[in-house]
């Protein structure tokens, strides 16, 4: 039985909303792959899944590991003893092997250039859930945070939703590499003075998503100044910190704080998670680390909300405990992913498709601006519907990210097998080539070379020039389809 | 600027409430058989320890669930990479037969109105989230879970309003029970929202009469408000009279179409009736469609982690075990009430007449020397210092009659509370039979009650779970 319409005053403002941003055009690309999934034999034509940034590249290393270790499950015959105590355990500090575990693996992935402290470590439902709750322990409603652009489209929701709180987007741009500039976060900050928000804090993700890149020195000791200065906090997601795949190396706020610097520990977090770096996101391991006392303390009360089973706390506890173990997938795994991340990167190349310079990440900040019919959103949007119904490949738009330049495209790379990576690089292959070469023949040879020297300094070039070089016309039916008749 | 959320700041989350120093107290010194045997006993904690060896022997004979393996073959990546709010189907389907199974199969759930959450706690919260805005209430009878106060409160500025219960007539809600809170909400300009309840009861242990459960449906719906019925006890249910859930009660009144039917919430959990309260394996049941979306949304913040969900989803869709497990836990729990409620019986303490829960709600108020609450915590002090039980005062529970307490059967030993009922015998012993009694207890007090304003002095700085 469904509810009448004279029924919604009684639910809650947050219910009837749309703060849960699931009405964005970003999930219809997930509709699109769920109603016809890629499968290499079953649907070779099928939608291409590169919107979900996982990381299942070194699953066969933690199953191998899992093998060898029957201890560290609970259901084992040679675990089985630990199960009642570790099933009645439901203390919001967590397994103090849970937390050592994890301390020592958040160090290890900073290539052992800075160590945590396991009792400042406080569980959460997932990177979500702690993002969520740092939110709530340092804002009120209506107050905001800065957040640098372009950036994951979900903090709209696990920083805004529940919690009344606003964000005042930094936008970055492409002309200094979407680097974090000090005049940026001051005009920000200066903008929301005046609509008299009150900011109480700056949150990055560094490695970032969606760009892939890392913060360096020089920008972190930037941040830390200004959050300083304002007397804010400073939250860093760094989720993706082991997912660091070639130098210059991953520099964490941790890592900036042992520095001789000026800082206010009290305004420093970190949120962290085993989601990426481990590929493990159906376990829920998300972790709010702060230097701030009672942001831990009432933080491991918030904690409740979203405990770690800990029947998973047990697992993550023994594998993470194993340095020989961690080690060697800190390192096999960053090989893996730089490995994907060149073949990517190398395939667009071949049809003059730059990416951001990145070194981190699961995915590429893919540079489509010389497609657009315009440089704007809704042209960014139907060259988006393109790539998703006609090349059948499920892309992130960069204006769900936020970010101020049309033309942007988050791409992922880690969570196919390299087969499924031919097949999405041939599709783009052909794609380019088929957007490029609607024109008159005599026009062609000159129409290549323009492009040619124009791809390098497009990243610089207006409004005219894209209109120049993409082409009126509609596209014909994508060659995949031609080719099947 | 301040430089956290008010939220950070205050107290809304009940720790600093007196509940927590027996919490303390027994960590200090906690009874052990062997190495501790005059430490304190721990009785104040709601756990299910009973029927461990059940669970234990079949994840024995099922290794594959153990090991991330269905039929054989391995599903290690497909778990880990589920995070689907949406839930593991084979979990869900397996958990809303094993709610029907508890209710006798008399009601039948659908898989896709359920949302899995991070504990009941989790449930609760998210709840409120769906149904109330900040400043708005929900009516809860007393005694109430102390839990209750941080999970339904804190960071959902919802507001709660007492439905006072008596032991007149055995803590039962009565019509002009629930009117005169909504009166006194009113008073307060508090919208309520709706009533929650806990049925089986937390700290009662009883299980509603068809009376109040109607009266409640009545209630909710003339005010047009929501009706949550928390029935994370409910396979808990060891003797007479039997469990009607509030779905049976709302299908024997015909109510499937009528508006009541989507203004009334379950809230289910793992926690109480398997014990696995380290899982966190929470739920929310409703029919309504929005309330089902929001808060399957919302459960993105504490979902249960896929690993579980998997081991879960093996173990309760083996019907052999589920019906054994839920039997045999239910006869232990008996078992278990009766030697708790025989042994205060013989030290000359009566128990409110329960038939579920994992704990009694004890009848003290003939030790108090007087009807207050100071008496009473007076009294709980002796009870922890002097007799070493950590029992939980009915105050913490919101009661609104000093004396009762609420002891807690499941999470011991046989002999650990047979011990514990010796020790309550030659308590009331000595308070009552010895002529110089009084004046001892005047000189215990003096002495309890230095050495206690040390430990309230540094209770602030303590932080601990609370626990049903």
């Amino acid at each position: 039985m469904g509810f009448t319409s004279s029924n919604q005053h009684l639910l809650s403002k947050i219910a009837t909303s749309l703060g849960h941003g699931e009405d964005s055009p970003y999930f219809d690309g997930w509709k699109a792959y769920d109603k016809d999934p890629f499968n290499l034999t079953q649907n070779p034509n099928g939608v291409i899944q590169m919107g979900l940034a996982e990381n299942p590249l070194c699953f066969d290393l933690i199953q191998e590991w899992i093998k060898k270790n029957p201890k560290a499950s609970i259901c084992t015959a040679e675990g089985v003893d630990e199960f009642k105590d570790i099933a009645i355990f439901q203390d919001y500090h967590g397994l103090p092997e849970f937390r050592n575990a994890v301390a020592k693996f958040m160090g290890r992935a900073r290539g052992g250039r800075v160590t945590f402290d396991p009792d400042r470590i406080v569980m959460s439902g997932g990177a979500t859930g702690a993002n969520e709750l740092i939110a709530f322990c340092l804002a009120d409603p209506g107050d905001a945070f800065l957040v640098p652009s372009p950036y994951y489209p979900a903090f709209d929701r696990d920083l805004r939703w529940r919690t009344g709180v606003q964000l005042v987007p930094v936008p970055c741009h492409s002309s200094n590499d979407f680097k974090i500039t000090k005049a940026a976060l001051e005009t920000a900050y200066e903008k929301a003075q005046e609509s008299n928000i009150k900011v109480k804090g700056l949150i990055i993700t560094n490695p970032s998503n969606p760009l892939g890149t890392i913060l360096d020195r020089e920008t972190l000791r930037t941040l830390v100044s200004f959050i300083n200065e304002k007397n804010i906090h400073l939250i860093c997601d760094e989720i993706y910190a082991a997912t660091v795949f070639t130098e210059p190396n991953f520099v964490s706020i941790a890592e900036i704080l042992s520095e001789d610097i000026a800082c206010n520990r009290d305004l420093i977090h970190i949120v962290y998670s085993l989601s990426k770096d481990m590929g493990l996101p159906g376990f829920r391991v998300g972790i709010v680390y702060s230097y701030n006392d009672e942001v831990v303390n009432c933080g491991r009360k918030m904690s409740s909300y979203g405990l770690v089973s800990t029947q998973t706390q047990h697992l993550i506890a023994s594998m993470l405990l194993d340095e020989e173990f961690t080690e060697s997938f800190i390192t096999e795994s960053a090989k893996r992913l730089a490995t994907r991340h060149g073949v990517f990167t190398r395939g667009l190349a071949k049809v003059n498709i730059d990416c951001l310079n990145s070194n981190a990440g699961l995915f590429c900040w893919m540079d489509l601006r010389r497609l657009l019919k315009e440089s704007t959103v809704e042209a960014e949007l139907a060259l988006w519907r393109l790539i998703i119904h006609e090349v059948k490949l499920n892309v992130s738009p960069g204006s769900s990210f936020h970010c101020s330049e049309p033309g942007w495209f988050r791409v992922c790379f880690a969570n196919m097998d390299e087969e499924t990576m031919e097949v999405a690089l041939q599709r783009i292959h052909t794609f380019v080539h088929q957007k490029e070469t609607v024109v008159p023949a005599k026009n062609k040879k000159l129409w290549r070379s323009n492009l040619r020297s124009l791809s390098f300094s497009s990243r610089r070039l207006g409004l005219d020039e894209v209109v120049l070089m993409s082409p009126h016309s509609p596209i014909p039916h994508s060659p995949l389809l031609r080719a099947k008749t | 600027m301040k430089l956290l959320s008010r939220k950070a700041t205050c107290n809304s989350h009940g720790q600093d409430s007196s509940y927590f120093l027996g919490w303390q107290e027994y960590e200090k010194n906690p009874f052990h058989e062997v190495r501790n045997p005059a430490g304190i006993i721990q009785m104040g904690l709601a756990e299910n320890q009973l029927s461990f060896d059940i669970l234990e022997s079949w994840l024995a004979n099922n290794p594959d669930a153990a090991g991330f393996k269905r039929d054989g073959e391995s599903i290690f990546r497909e778990l880990a990479l589920f995070q689907d709010y949406n839930g593991l189907p084979s979990f869900k389907n397996a958990l809303v037969e094993f709610m029907a199974e508890i209710r006798g199969n008399k009601v039948r759930f659908d898989p896709n109105n359920l949302v899995l959450t991070a504990g009941a706690t989790s449930a609760n919260e998210t709840l409120m989230f769906c149904l109330a805005d900040p400043g708005e209430a929900f009516l809860l009878p007393t005694p109430y879970y102390p839990g209750f106060d941080r999970d339904l409160k804190w960071r959902t500025g919802v507001e709660i309003v007492p439905i006072h219960c008596s032991s007149s007539n055995g803590f039962q809600i009565t019509g002009s029970a629930l009117e005169e809170a909504y009166q006194q909400a009113q008073k307060r300009n508090l919208k309520v929202k709706g009533v929650l309840i806990t049925n089986p009861s937390n700290p009662l242990g009883t299980t509603m009469s068809r009376d109040e459960l109607n009266l409640l449906i009545s209630f909710v719906a003339a005010k047009d408000i929501h009706l949550i019925s928390d029935e994370i006890y409910s396979g808990t249910v060891f003797d007479s009279p039997s469990y009607i859930s509030i779905t049976e009660a709302l299908m024997d009144r015909n109510l499937e179409l009528t508006n009541v039917w989507d203004h009334v919430h379950i809230v289910y959990s793992l926690s109480k009736d398997l014990g696995l309260p380290g899982f966190r394996v929470g739920a929310i049941y409703s029919n309504n469609a929005t309330v089902v979306a929001a808060a399957t949304k919302m459960s993105s913040f504490g979902l249960v982690s896929s690993q579980t969900q998997y081991l879960l989803s093996v173990m309760l869709s083996d019907k052999k075990f589920t019906s054994n497990y839920i039997t045999e836990n239910q006869k232990r729990l008996k078992k278990r009430c009766d030697m708790l409620v025989s042994g205060l019986k013989n030290a000359g303490i009566g128990c409110l007449k329960s038939n579920a829960g994992l704990f009694c709600w004890v009848d003290m108020r003939h030790l108090l020397i007087s009807k207050t609450f100071e008496a009473e915590m007076e009294l709980w002090k002796k009870v922890l210092y002097e007799v070493g039980l950590n029992i939980s005062p009915g105050s913490s529970c919101h009661c609104t009659e000093p004396g009762w307490f609420r002891v807690c059967f499941a999470n011991m030993s046989e002999d650990t509370l047979n011990l514990s009922m010796q020790r309550i015998k030659s308590f009331v012993q000595s308070i009552t039979t010895d002529g110089d009694s009084r004046n001892r207890r005047q000189t215990v007090r003096n002495s309890r009650r230095r050495s206690l304003t040390k430990w309230v002095f540094r209770l602030s700085s303590y932080d601990h779970e609370p626990e049903r």
